[in-house]
C-alpha cells in the first residue's frame, strides 16, 4: 500500500499526489512512468511521475474519468493498493543541442522533469507551454528554472499569446536551427506537432498517452503503429518518433471504451 | 476385478456454462473417487510415476485414498507437489501421468488428475501441517510468480531458506492469475494455494518490475542466489495489415481484462472489455480454446481460425471438445491474411483456405495457401492468440545475461545462467510449455541452487 504524504490542487480538477514510494523514487529516471490501480476493483492507469527522491513520488494528475475522480477524493493518510514501476522507456542522456519542447495541458507535468533532464545534459530548451485558458496553465516557472525561454500559449488568449501551440513552433522552426522537438500532451497535439515539424525534416519525439494495462509489455493494449511495424509503448516508449506513429490509428484506439468510460463515470458519480 | 471404464466427472451443462465463469469440471464426490481409486492396481513396479514431470508417488496416493486416508494421501503428493488443487485442474494428465498407466494400455487408465484434485480441494483449506526445515537465513530472490517460481520457492523455503518473490503485476500467479480463466481454474484456488505459500514463510512482493524497480545486481547485492521465472508473457502479433484496428486483442489482453481485472463484472469492476457479437480468435492452442470459451461467456458467437488441420491443433484434447460443446465453431485449414475496418474498428477478416503440404523440420505437415480462395469472414471483434516469447524487459536491462536469439535465457545442467548465483527455469528457458513443466523446473532449479550455496557444485 502506498500512502498519500501530500495533496495539492493545481489548477481545477488537476492534482499534484506526493506517495511514499521509496523504491520506485530510487529507480525512476526520466521518461518513465507508473501504472496506479486506485482501489481494489479498480483499473490499471497509466500516470506520469512528476518529481521523484528517495522515498518518494509526485504525480500530477487531471480528473477526467472514473479512476482519477477517484483518486482526486483520497486524502493525506489515504493509501493507493497498487503502484507499479517506474517502467517505460528512459529518456536517452544526450545533448541534442536546441530542443524544442512542446507541453499541452496536463503535458506540462512530464515536461517539467524532462526538461530538467535535457538542461543537465547541456541542451539548449525553448518550451512551449499551451492550455485552455489562464488557470490552466500549469508548471510556467518551473520550466522557466531549466528552459532558455518559456512561450505560453492559451486558446482563448487569456494568458500569452492566443491560439494553438503549433503558431510559435511553426516561427521558431522558420527562425532557427532546432535539432530536435519533444512534444507532450493531448494525442491531437502531439499529432498537429509532428505534422508542423514534418517539412522541416526536425526529428520530433513525442510522449505517447496509449491505453494500457500491463504496462510491462504482456497485453499489447498499448500498441502502435510505427513506421511499416508495430510497437507497444510501455517498453518501446512512452517517447517515440512523432514522424513514424500511425496517429489515425493511435487516435481510435484511444477512444474505445468511450462508452463504457461514461458509463463508469456516470455509475460512480450517482454513488457520491 | 478392475472396472474397465474410469468413473466420469460431473461437468455443468453447456447451454447453462456459457451463461456463467463457474468452473465447468465439478470434481469427484467422495463416493466417486473412492469407486476410480479402486480401479488402480497398485502395479510392483508403477510406470505413472515416470510419466510425471514432478514424480508424484502416484500408487502410494491412489493406494492412501483406497483406505480412506485421505490427509495422508494429500500430504503424499505435496512431498513432490506444493499445489494439487491447481496441477490436478490444468495438467494435460492424458500426455502425462495417465498416458504411463498400465490401464490405458487395456481401457482407460486411472484418472489420476481427477483424484489429485479430489484430495486436495477435500483438504486443502484445513490448517497445514507442513514439514519446514530450522531457519537457515539465507536470503534468496524468486522472480516471478508463475509456477515455475512458486515451485522453486516453495522448495526453498521447505529447505530453511528465506525466500522472497517479486512480481511485476499487482497479483501474484503469473499465468494461473491472468491467463487459464476461472471457469478452468477457480481463482480462489489460485490464491488459497498461493497463501499456503506464504504461510511458509515465504515473502511476497508485488509491483515490482526486476530490471526496472530492481537491477538484477541490486538483487544480487541483497540475495544469496536468484532464480528467474519470469515466463514466456510477450505476445506475438500476426503483422499483419489492419492489425492495430478497435477491437483486435490479443489473447494477453483479452484474457488479463477478463482474468485479472474481472471485466466480465463491469461495471462493479472498473475495466471495461469490448462483447462482440461475431468473434474470431486466432490460433488453436489451449490460449486460443480459453479465449474463444471466454468470448462465449460474454455472449459472443465464436469462430476458431487456424492454418492447419485437427490433428495438428495444439490444444488439448478435452478443451476442443469442450469448446464444441459450447457451440465454438472451428473453421480449419483457414489462414488471416487481413483485417478490414470501418471508423477504425474492426469489420471484417480476409482469410485463405490451406492445404497441407510436405512435413516441416518438426515432421509437421506444412500449411500452403490454395490460390484464388480467398473469402470474407464478417466479424466485430478479434482475439489473436499465436503464442508468446520472452519479455524483453530482463534482457534489455541485463545485456550480459546469455539468450538465444529468441530472447530465452541459456542455461547449464544445474540450471545456472551464465550470470553467477542466477538461476533460470520454467518457461523463460524452455518457451510456453505446460504448469507442470513449468513446476518441474522450478523444483529442479531449488535443487541445484541449493547445492550451489552448500558448495557441492561450483558455479
Amino acid at each position: 500500500m502506498f500512502e498519500i504524504r501530500e495533496k495539492i490542487l493545481l489548477a481545477p480538477q488537476i492534482w499534484k499526489i506526493n506517495v511514499y514510494a521509496p523504491h520506485i523514487g530510487s529507480a525512476y529516471k526520466p521518461g518513465n512512468f507508473v501504472i496506479v490501480l486506485p482501489h481494489e476493483q479498480g483499473e490499471r492507469i497509466p500516470l506520469t511521475v512528476f518529481e521523484a527522491d528517495k522515498e518518494s513520488i509526485t504525480i500530477v494528475f487531471q480528473e477526467i474519468g472514473k479512476s482519477t475522480k477517484y483518486l482526486g477524493k483520497l486524502n493525506v493518510g489515504d493509501r493507493i493498493p497498487d503502484i507499479m514501476g517506474p517502467t517505460g522507456h528512459p529518456f536517452p542522456n544526450e545533448n541534442f543541442g536546441h530542443v524544442v519542447l512542446v507541453g499541452g495541458g496536463v503535458g506540462a507535468a512530464t515536461a517539467v522533469p524532462l526538461a530538467k533532464h535535457l538542461h543537465s545534459n547541456g541542451n539548449h530548451v525553448t518550451a512551449i507551454l499551451g492550455a485552455r485558458n489562464k488557470e490552466l496553465v500549469l508548471f510556467e516557472k518551473e520550466l522557466g528554472d531549466f528552459c532558455n525561454e518559456v512561450i505560453v500559449t492559451t486558446d482563448d488568449g487569456s494568458y500569452g499569446r492566443k491560439g494553438v501551440v503549433t503558431v510559435p513552433l511553426h516561427e521558431l522552426l522558420e527562425r532557427n536551427r532546432i535539432d530536435m522537438v519533444l512534444a507532450i500532451g493531448p494525442a491531437v497535439m502531439m499529432k498537429a506537432v509532428a505534422e508542423t515539424t514534418k517539412p522541416f525534416n526536425v526529428k520530433t519525439m513525442v510522449s505517447l498517452n496509449s491505453i494500457m494495462v500491463c504496462g510491462t509489455g504482456m497485453c499489447g493494449a498499448c500498441r502502435v503503429g510505427y513506421g511499416d511495424k508495430t510497437v507497444l509503448t510501455c517498453i518501446e516508449g512512452p517517447e517515440l518518433d512523432g514522424h513514424k506513429v500511425d496517429w489515425d490509428t493511435l487516435l481510435a484506439r484511444l477512444k474505445m471504451y468511450k462508452d463504457e468510460e461514461a458509463m463508469s463515470l456516470s455509475l460512480f458519480e450517482k454513488e457520491d | 476385478m478392475a472396472l474397465k471404464d474410469r468413473v466420469p466427472m460431473q461437468e455443468q451443462n453447456p447451454e447453462i456454462r456459457i451463461t456463467n465463469f463457474d468452473e465447468v469440471a465439478l470434481g469427484y464426490t467422495e463416493e466417486e473417487a473412492l469407486i476410480e481409486a479402486s480401479r488402480c492396481l497398485q502395479c510392483p513396479n508403477p510406470t505413472c510415476i515416470n510419466g510425471c514431470p514432478v514424480n508424484i508417488d502416484i500408487k502410494t496416493f491412489i493406494g492412501l485414498l483406497q483406505k480412506e486416508k485421505f490427509t495422508e494421501g494429500y500430504y503424499k503428493i505435496k512431498e513432490k507437489n506444493n499445489f494439487p488443487a491447481m496441477t490436478g485442474r490444468v495438467c494435460p494428465q492424458e500426455s502425462q501421468c495417465e498416458a504411463s498407466c498400465v490401464l490405458a494400455k487395456t481401457g482407460k487408465p486411472i484418472a489420476i488428475g481427477r483424484l489429485e484434485r479430489f484430495l486436495a480441494d477435500r483438504e486443502m483449506y484445513k490448517p497445514q501441517s507442513q514439514a519446514v526445515a530450522k531457519a537457515n537465513h539465507i536470503p534468496i530472490a524468486c522472480v516471478g510468480t508463475g509456477p515455475s517460481s512458486l515451485a522453486a520457492a516453495a522448495d526453498m523455503a521447505k529447505k530453511g531458506y528465506e525466500v522472497h518473490l517479486f512480481e511485476a503485476l499487482h497479483l501474484p500467479g503469473g499465468v494461473l492469475s491472468y491467463g487459464i480463466p476461472e471457469f478452468r481454474l477457480p481463482k480462489k484456488i489460485v490464491n488459497h494455494e498461493i497463501m499456503l505459500l506464504t504461510d511458509l514463510g515465504v515473502f511476497l512482493h508485488t509491483d515490482v518490475i526486476v530490471g526496472k524497480t530492481y537491477t538484477l545486481d541490486q538483487l544480487l547485492h541483497e540475495f544469496r542466489s536468484v532464480f528467474l521465472g519470469t515466463g514466456a508473457g510477450a505476445p506475438v502479433l500476426l503483422n499483419i495489415p489492419g492489425e492495430n484496428l478497435n477491437g483486435i486483442y490479443t489473447a494477453n489482453e483479452f484474457l488479463i481484462r477478463v482474468n485479472l481485472m474481472r471485466a466480465y463484472r463491469f461495471p462493479e469492476f472498473d475495466t471495461p472489455i469490448k462483447k462482440g457479437k461475431n468473434v474470431v480468435v486466432v490460433g488453436a492452442g489451449n490460449v486460443a480454446m480459453d479465449s474463444a470459451r471466454t468470448a462465449r461467456r460474454l455472449g459472443a458467437n465464436v469462430t476458431i481460425v487456424y492454418r492447419r488441420s485437427r490433428t495438428e491443433m495444439p490444444a488439448r484434447a478435452e478443451e476442443i471438445h469442450h469448446a464444441e460443446e459450447e457451440g465454438i465453431e472451428m473453421k480449419l485449414l483457414t489462414n488471416p491474411l487481413a483485417f478490414n475496418g470501418k471508423n477504425g474498428w474492426v469489420e471484417s477478416v480476409e482469410v485463405i483456405s490451406m492445404e497441407l503440404g510436405a512435413p516441416d523440420e518438426r515432421g509437421r505437415r506444412r500449411p500452403v495457401p490454395i490460390k484464388g480462395s480467398n473469402y470474407i469472414i464478417p466479424c466485430d471483434e478479434v482475439i489473436t492468440a499465436i503464442g508468446t516469447t520472452p519479455n524483453p524487459i530482463l534482457k534489455y536491462s541485463v545485456p550480459n545475461l546469455e539468450v538465444t536469439e529468441h530472447g530465452n535465457i541459456v542455461v547449464d545442467d544445474h540450471c545456472q545462467t551464465n550470470i553467477p548465483n542466477v538461476f533460470a527455469g520454467g518457461d523463460i528457458v524452455t518457451g510456453a510449455a505446460t504448469v507442470i513443466e513449468a513446476l518441474g523446473a522450478g523444483k529442479k532449479a531449488s535443487l541445484f541452487m541449493d547445492k550451489a550455496i552448500n558448495g557441492e557444485i561450483i558455479s
